[in-house]
């Protein structure tokens, strides 16, 4: 094989880490609306919450299959070695988003059963979040490996940081549900939902805190990165913005703006993603192998590049066309009934 | 050691992918016959055809959901119990199922939403498109995971470095030997085995008295599709196996239960494999069919398993058994479509209750058919997951122990055992339901100004509203 004058690893580490940020907003904010889901008291709200992203989950959750796929490919040794370190978590949030997601026809047919259903759909939605906080915590935390394989256990996963990972997450998760209900809800249900919204923020900023003094803590790399000149110098606006969103975020849940809390949200994660993205830069397998070493040879990269190039942008406008057929307010005519 | 990571893992893939592709074998057909129906009934306004339609559209949103849930477990399959495949093959497997996931889950995503609940947000043509989009991502799905499975059945355009396989030839990795045969075979296996659901369906349908136009629409769509789909299906069938003879002798050996190489061989019917003994019992043959068939000569040769060592053969009784299956089973299908037409045309096809009754006991016939077509392909190419090149003892991930797997396989066993009978019970009620009547289509709302909803429960409410 000749080695190619152009690499793909840029656009490939820029795609996936745009598809995972992707995933997380939608299916985040659908299994934050899963998790919220069970808190409501009235069957009626019930049914108008689970109508609020039902013609739309399971594109959501396409993107996790996208992630997933990507990873193999572009990344074959990162896939080969972080998936069977997270055995575990995988395994348990597969199985909770299979129940949550055979809740959504179940839980109209099955009436007999139909507590188990919204049940399943409500602890399967958290579940999966949970589990997907816990593989972020480990995946910040870092693998045994010798050799191009993982050599620890299964259950290396469980520790302190990547359990509280899991519960910042489902504030997270939580915080982006109500967002989207508070857009596709109204009156006493939106007030509910804005209330909820305001739970899930304290239970963020606790998260996020946790996770950003425990993380240089734990590992000297990510304490280097942050706290040494001249990065210091590029990186100190992070926390401060990521302060004034949060401000914001508490303003809007207050406020009378029905996108704004969600906007907020969206910033809020974004910029925590871009923190945990300089924490680890340019690691896809922490602290063992880096983008380059990883990297699927540039023929693969290549190949997937010109599909995914010309089928990503038919992909969101197509998904944005369908978000579109099912604007505006939720309604209890539209969906399951 | 009791309890083997590899074989618990083998167990587990068998587990979940055997439950997840009876899914795809009722989809795929049926989004393309609900295309169909949509199609239909946009060109005549016939109201038939739109009851159909919706009754389907109902029975498929179920069938979809759980496809699609547990068809996500599938890809995590290859990292959490099969890294060494994901590591050593990933560079071009890892792309293939790539553009599954690109081409097909989003295509069939977007346009569910609109299939299911967007009849009366969109015009009747974009509602007709919607159902052809999901149709052809089903099919999309299809060549991508089979272009995959042919791949690591027919490996080629490949080279391998330190053992890790390399695209060479990108073309002849999706068009690889196997793959046109496996895609034809396979797609029109789904499409039979909705085919008999719908008849069988139909049938009940009309025996139940309420329904009948509906009825007879769908015993008459699918006996049509069946009377050209069933032969079709033969023919194929019997050049994926010439296919087989050629690149996976090995595995047309064990589906013959052939141990000695020879020319002018007969066709075994039935025997008893004796894997240690390389010998077969009780048999039951008929000289000269074998090579007939599969050579299409009387004097062709086909090897033996003795041609291969001991440790590259496949479990001979499986898939022996398998294939005897699937193609009795074919048999059967040629038998029921046959009688049906010739019901038809003596015009009693409606009255004769026998008839009607077979068809309803017919309804998982199909079913049966792909999952043993599914074993003779899957254990026929045992020992390997990338033919004669990769091992499934290396491909399984090593740092895994016995208990890591007893539990995964334990869990995926009682969530499927929870959801598959649920799923089917629901399916049951939606068929006695049967398809009511619909109002006409009331008219196209999207675009209105948004209306309140949370006054419910009052479903009419929201038509008053202005």
């Amino acid at each position: 094989m000749t080695e190619p004058a152009i690499s793909f690893v840029g656009i490939w580490t820029t795609l996936i880490a745009a598809g995972v940020f992707l995933y997380v907003l939608l299916d985040g904010f659908d299994l934050g609306v899963g998790v919220l889901h069970g808190f409501a008291r009235e069957r009626a709200d019930r049914d108008l919450i689970m109508n609020a992203i039902a013609p739309i989950w399971d594109g959501n959750e396409t993107w996790l299959v996208f992630c997933g796929l990507a990873l193999m490919a572009a990344f074959p040794l990162a896939f080969a070695i972080i998936i069977p370190a997270v055995y575990f978590p995988i395994l348990v949030m597969l199985i909770a988003l299979v129940f949550r997601g055979v809740a959504f026809e179940f839980r109209y047919e099955d009436r007999p059963r139909r507590a188990f259903w919204d049940c399943a759909f409500q602890v399967g939605s958290l579940v999966a979040t949970f589990a997907q906080g816990v593989v972020l915590g480990a995946f910040i935390q870092g693998f045994r490996v010798e050799g191009r394989q993982f050599t620890g256990s299964s259950l290396d996963f469980l520790t302190p940081f990547s359990i509280l990972a899991g519960f910042a997450l489902l504030f997270g998760y939580g915080l982006l549900g109500a967002g989207w209900l508070i857009i596709k809800t109204e009156g006493a249900l939106q007030d509910w939902a804005r209330r909820q919204g305001r739970r899930c923020l304290v239970g963020v900023v606790l998260g996020i805190a946790a996770v950003s003094l425990w993380t240089p803590l734990m590992n000297h790399h990510i304490a280097e990165r942050w706290f040494s000149l001249p990065d210091i110098l590029f990186l100190w606006p992070v926390p401060i913005v990521t302060l004034a969103v949060i401000i914001w975020e508490w303003r809007a849940l207050n406020g009378s703006v029905d996108a704004a809390p969600f906007i907020a949200a969206i910033l809020l994660f974004l910029l925590s993603y871009l923190g945990v993205a300089i924490s680890l830069w340019p690691m896809i397998v922490p602290y063992q192998f880096t983008i380059w070493e990883a990297a699927a040879s540039p023929s693969t990269q290549g190949f997937l590049l010109v599909g995914t190039l010309f089928l990503l942008p038919v992909i969101l406008m197509y998904s944005g066309w369908s978000y579109w057929v099912f604007r505006g307010k939720a309604r209890s005519d539209i969906g399951y009934h | 050691m009791p309890w083997d990571p590899l074989i618990l893992s083998r167990m587990q893939f068998a587990w979940v992918i055997a439950w997840h592709i009876l899914l795809p074998a009722f989809t795929v057909g049926a989004a393309s016959y609900i295309a169909l129906l949509e199609g239909l009934h946009l060109a005549t306004g016939r109201d038939v055809y739109l009851h159909v339609s919706n009754f389907w559209t109902r029975i498929f949103a179920v069938a979809f959901g759980m496809g699609v849930v547990t068809g996500i477990v599938m890809p995590f399959q290859f990292g959490t119990n099969w890294s060494r495949l994901s590591e050593l093959a990933g560079n071009i497997i890892g792309p293939t199922l790539a553009y599954e996931g690109l081409m097909a889950f989003f295509l069939e995503a977007a346009f569910l939403g609109v299939l299911l609940f967007g009849r009366r947000l969109v015009p009747p043509w974009a509602h007709f498109i919607a159902a052809l989009m999901v149709a052809l991502g089903t099919l999309f799905s299809a060549f991508w995971i089979l272009a995959t499975n042919s791949w690591m059945q027919t490996p080629a355009g490949y080279t391998r470095i330190d053992g890790r396989f390399y695209p060479a030839d990108w073309f002849e990795i999706v068009f690889n030997p196997s793959f046109p045969y496996r895609f034809a075979h396979t797609v029109t296996g789904f499409y039979v085995t909705t085919g008999f659901v719908v008849l069988g369906v139909g049938a009940y349908t009309i025996r139940r008295g309420q329904f009948r136009d509906e009825g007879r629409v769908m015993m008459m769509t699918a006996l049509s599709l069946l009377a050209v789909l069933v032969p079709l299906q033969m023919l194929i069938g019997d050049q994926h196996g010439l296919n087989t003879r050629r690149y996976q002798p090995a595995k047309l050996a064990a589906i013959e239960a052939r141990w000695d190489t020879g020319s002018g061989v007969p066709l075994t019917l039935f025997a008893l494999p004796d894997q240690t003994g390389e010998q077969n019992k009780y048999a039951i043959e008929v000289p000269y069919l074998g090579s007939l068939i599969l050579t299409h000569s009387l004097d062709g040769t086909i090897q033996g398993l003795k041609d291969f060592p001991a440790d590259q053969r496949p479990p001979v009784a499986i898939v022996f058994f398998a294939f005897r299956i699937m193609v009795g089973l074919a048999a059967l299908m040629l038998l029921m479509v046959s009688v049906g037409w010739w019901l038809r045309y003596r015009r009693i096809l409606f009255y004769s209750v026998w008839y009607l009754r077979a068809c309803q006991l017919a309804i998982p016939i199909g079913f049966i058919a792909v999952l043993a077509g599914w074993t003779t392909t899957e254990e026929g190419r045992q020992p390997w997951t990338v033919y004669g090149l990769l091992r499934t003892a290396d491909s399984v991930t090593p740092s895994l122990v016995g208990h890591d797997v007893i539990l995964s396989l334990l869990l995926y066993a009682v969530a499927y055992v929870i959801i598959y009978p649920t799923g089917f019970f629901y399916v049951l009620r939606l068929v006695r339901m049967g398809p009511r009547g619909m109002p006409p289509s009331p008219p196209i709302e999207a675009g209105r100004p948004r209306m309140p909803v949370t006054e419910l429960p009052s479903p009419s409410k929201s038509e008053a509203v202005p």
